[in-house]
């Protein structure tokens, strides 16, 4: 079913394109406004597409290349464009990212932005960060863990002074998730560096005026003091080996430790015991009580969930972080989905559910949603989790679709969805519980009160 | 340093009233740097194709651009919904290297036989304009072994702005054009062009046209047919709503076939009713019962919607609006139909305005009325609070603009999924506004809840 090897064309992709992975983590950065170096749609499109998921304007600058420039190169608009972004918006981070067209023309975007820090040197010019992410290789979440890696790269520059902070790259989570990790830091008295944050600058609140940057952001300072901090965790079995943690630690000997994305009980537990041996305080009684509320409501629910089939798709360690918890809980995941390719997927899923899962779960990379459904609609899933594109195969099949992820463009509150941490997994279970028992009682000739 | 409005963007804005001559400057490229609210050449021929719904629209390119464009409109179709998939070639990094013209072949044979779709249109994106893949050999050879037409839609997003993405999306559709039998197409008969049938706005339209004993050849290309398109030469009259999208297709009919057009709007009261009149004078030499049958319709349409209208304008009387669109052609149909609730037009923009638009605009509108060409989130909010508006009308871009400045928000693009044309959609327009601009949140946004407070008035600052 992979496409890698015989090619076949796409229907419905399970993936989004590299520079818009990138756009959203550059904008989780302090004062940071993304730039894609491109022809004007791509930042377009991108942007339509982000604010019905977050509801919240993202502007995104671009080149707005024409086709002299596709020909002569693209490096005077890109020079004017980081021009009038300074003036229009003030930015103290510019994160250049490039399309498909600007790889292909070979724009030597590098050599641009030295040429531009030079004819520029005697403005106040902010922070340039780039990132080459050609749409023709990868998917949205290397985009963003690409510019990850070029914000810690191009930003933390030089080792730091020892510090008690903790650098957590979380991954592509939402914004609640964000705003729950820094909760969970703060409860264990941990200073902490979260690269992007996009908690508050792709959730912000209405104000007065019109902000041209929101506020929020990883601050500047801080990531810049990135290589001083006691230790990086970033989540994530199936990250690129190189990655901001890895370069941090591979320049500053700053401990990296890559953990999985904490969905569900044992990749939670993880996190809480990695959080507790880096600091080397103990777990917060908060959370231990939230662990034990979602063991009670693991037994509390387990017959209603026991032996239920899921098809889980979408990025590929929100999947690997969902098949762990679902199943702890009993469900059967018979078949994932991912648009990502060489994620070594197949392997992360099979360690993570080992030892509890009551079915091997069927592995694809690489697939679409005609391949997802094709095999679905033979092995009959009784549940559908993943983003909003899945809908309409949940319509058709007649079940329930529980949304997760990036994008959820047809509900509200996807940037508020919980995902993470002991109650990030309570507030799912709780969900799918209750999505099972409403197609149970609309299914029902009695319609029972009590279920 | 920060400023709204960039020096080289200033003459794309003008006030006016105060005997200034409109030169507005427009149909450019838009500014690097300056976060343009528009897309690009295929995004305009996207928009314009997308409706057809028997036909198989494939992008060929990386995953972006038809991930993007993947059924985020409300085009309806009363049978097939082919259009509403999103099919590319998903060119990966060795396809740059060696071109994707066996992708694109492979893709077509599989998607054709799997499909079986009437047309097929292949869009090029801007890294096959670079590539160089030969897109019109491709598309010959295989409506060859198919046995359907297969169109290149020459799209690279670079090669000039949306407007270009409509020219090359009619140039496309009139391959179509002439390949069907119209032997039985009668002499009342129309082309709908330029309606995407957003919430199934073609159906209200077409009732109408009904009424008068008119039929429809084609539409174009909202719940669109490759064979009604193939027969649409046969019609006698070509009614043009979206200008920046079908004109060129119009003018390609008169020139061939000699079918005259005229511009035509279903939005608004005046509107919606004016292009009734206009064609019913266009058919009263062959019968002449259509004057009578369409003052009837006219009549019969106010006489229920008026009622209606009026209670929503008692709330609205006085009430401001900006208001920023793709095609301008739209906005004087909305600054009459804001009329209508008592409501005045104080911003308007669009993405892709020509200087004989803005002229147009200029003569209806107020004075002192802000017209914008290519505008950007900040000269938006900029006008937005200049004007103290109370309504924005806009797309999905726009709303997070005027939210975030506590202003109420209706969305006319075509994402909408409410019917906003004819009579019945002047109703929904008038429902929709007031449910935005009466609703009691904005007491709560800092702006209003400022000026209730009784601060500057103008700013809604402190």
């Amino acid at each position: 079913m992979s496409k890698t090897s015989n090619y076949v064309s796409t229907t419905n992709a399970c993936k989004l394109c590299t520079p818009l992975g990138a756009s959203l983590a550059f904008r989780g950065v302090e004062g940071g406004i993304p730039f894609l170096h491109g022809s004007q749609g791509c930042a377009t499109y991108m942007r339509r597409y982000i604010i019905s998921h977050f509801r919240e304007s993202i502007d995104i600058a671009s080149s707005a290349l024409g086709e002299k420039n596709a020909i002569y190169g693209g490096g005077p608009n890109l020079k004017k464009g980081i021009l009038n972004v300074m003036i229009k918006y003030e930015p103290k981070v510019v994160g250049v990212a490039t399309t498909c067209l600007t790889e292909t023309i070979g724009d030597n975007v590098p050599m641009f932005l030295s040429e531009f820090k030079k004819e520029f040197s005697e403005l106040p010019l902010p922070e340039i960060v780039q990132v080459a992410t050609p749409s023709y290789n990868g998917t949205h979440t290397d985009g963003w863990h690409g510019a990850v890696q070029a914000i810690t790269e191009q930003l933390c520059l030089e080792k730091t002074s020892a510090s008690d902070t903790v650098n957590i790259l979380p991954n592509m989570v939402s914004c609640e998730d964000i705003r729950h990790l820094r909760e969970i830091c703060e409860d264990f008295e941990i200073a902490s560096t979260i690269l992007p944050d996009i908690s508050e600058t792709l959730d912000g609140i209405t104000l007065e005026d019109y902000v041209k940057i929101p506020t929020g952001g990883t601050p500047l300072k801080d990531i810049k003091k990135m290589s001083g901090s006691k230790a990086t965790i970033e989540f994530g079995r199936c990250l690129p080996e190189k990655t901001g943690g890895a370069s941090l630690q591979e320049r500053f000997k700053t401990p990296n430790y890559r953990i999985g994305l904490p969905i569900g009980l044992r990749e939670s537990d993880v996190f809480f015991e990695t959080l507790s041996k880096i600091s080397g305080k103990k777990i917060p009684r908060r959370y231990e009580q939230q662990r034990g509320r979602l063991v009670d409501a693991f037994v509390d629910g387990h017959k209603y969930v026991f032996g239920k089939r899921a098809v889980v798709y979408g990025e590929e360690d929100l999947v690997t972080g969902l098949c762990s918890f679902l199943t702890e809980i009993g469900i059967d995941v018979i078949l994932v989905g991912t648009g990502s390719k060489n994620k070594n997927l197949e392997t992360h899923i099979k360690d993570i559910t080992r030892d509890v899962a009551t079915c091997v779960p069927e592995v694809h990379e690489g697939v679409d949603f005609f391949d997802i459904a094709a095999r679905a609609e033979e092995l009959k899933p009784d549940i559908l989790i993943g983003h909003s594109k899945g809908y309409q195969y949940a319509k058709a099949w007649d079940i329930p679709l529980i949304r997760v992820g990036f994008p959820i463009h047809d509900r509200f509150g996807g940037q508020r969805t919980k995902h993470i941490g002991y109650e990030g997994t309570l507030s799912l279970l709780d969900r799918i519980i209750n999505a099972l028992l409403e197609k149970k009682q609309n299914d029902s000739p009695v319609g029972y009160g009590y279920l | 340093m920060s400023k709204a409005i960039l020096e080289e963007r200033k003459d794309q804005v003008h006030r006016t009233g105060h005997g200034n001559p409109v030169e507005i400057a427009c149909n450019k490229e838009s500014l690097a740097g300056a976060v343009s609210q528009r897309a690009c050449v295929f995004c305009g021929s996207r928009v314009v194709l997308y409706p057809i719904a028997d036909a198989l629209h494939l992008v060929h390119g990386p995953i972006g651009c038809a991930v993007y464009t993947w059924d985020i409109r409300g085009a309806l179709s009363s049978g097939p919904e082919l259009h509403r998939l999103s099919f590319s070639t998903d060119l990966q990094e060795l396809d740059v290297v060696f071109g994707g013209e066996e992708k694109l072949t492979a893709a077509l044979d599989e998607l054709i036989d799997r499909h079986k779709p009437k047309a097929a249109f292949v869009y090029s994106t801007c890294i096959v304009g670079i590539i160089g893949d030969d897109l019109e050999a491709v598309c010959k050879e295989m409506s060859l072994k198919k046995k359907i037409p297969v169109l290149p839609v020459m799209s690279e997003g670079f090669k000039g702005n949306k407007r270009a993405g409509y020219l090359a999306a009619c140039k496309a559709m009139f391959q179509l054009v002439g390949t069907q039998d119209i032997s039985d197409v009668p002499k009342l008969s129309v082309n709908i062009l330029g309606d995407f049938n957003l919430a199934g706005e073609i159906w209200i339209i077409r009732k109408y046209f009904e009424r008068m004993g008119i039929t429809v050849v084609a539409n174009i290309t909202g719940d669109g047919r490759v064979e009604d398109i193939g027969r649409c030469h046969g019609a006698s009259l070509n009614l043009v709503q979206c200008s920046g999208a079908t004109l060129d297709l119009a003018k390609m009919l008169q020139e061939t076939y000699g079918t005259p057009f005229i511009r035509v709007s279903y939005i608004g009261i005046e509107d919606m009713a004016d292009s009734l009149y206009q064609i019913s004078d266009f058919f009263k030499e062959i019968d002449p019962t259509i004057v009578e049958k369409t003052e009837t319709l006219v009549r019969e349409e106010l006489s229920t919607l008026m009622p209606e209208i009026a209670r929503y304008r008692k709330d609205l009387e006085g009430k401001k609006v900006a208001m920023y669109v793709g095609g301008s052609f739209k906005a004087f149909s909305l600054i009459k139909a804001f009329r209508h609730l008592g409501m005045k037009v104080v911003v308007c923009g669009s993405q892709t305005g020509t200087k004989e638009d803005y002229n147009e605009l200029a003569e209806i509108a107020d004075p002192d009325t802000i017209l914008v060409d290519d505008a950007n989130p900040l000269e938006l909010a900029e006008f937005i609070k200049e004007k103290n508006v109370d309504l924005f009308v806009g797309g999905v871009k726009e709303r997070p603009i005027a939210y975030k400045l506590g202003v109420g928000f209706c969305d006319h693009n075509h994402e909408r999924k409410e019917a906003l044309g004819g009579f019945e959609g002047m109703l929904n327009f008038a429902k929709e506004v007031h449910s935005s601009v009466m609703s009691p949140v904005w007491n709560f946004v800092p702006r209003r809840a400022n000026r209730n407070k009784g601060v500057n008035k103008e700013t809604g600052n402190v």
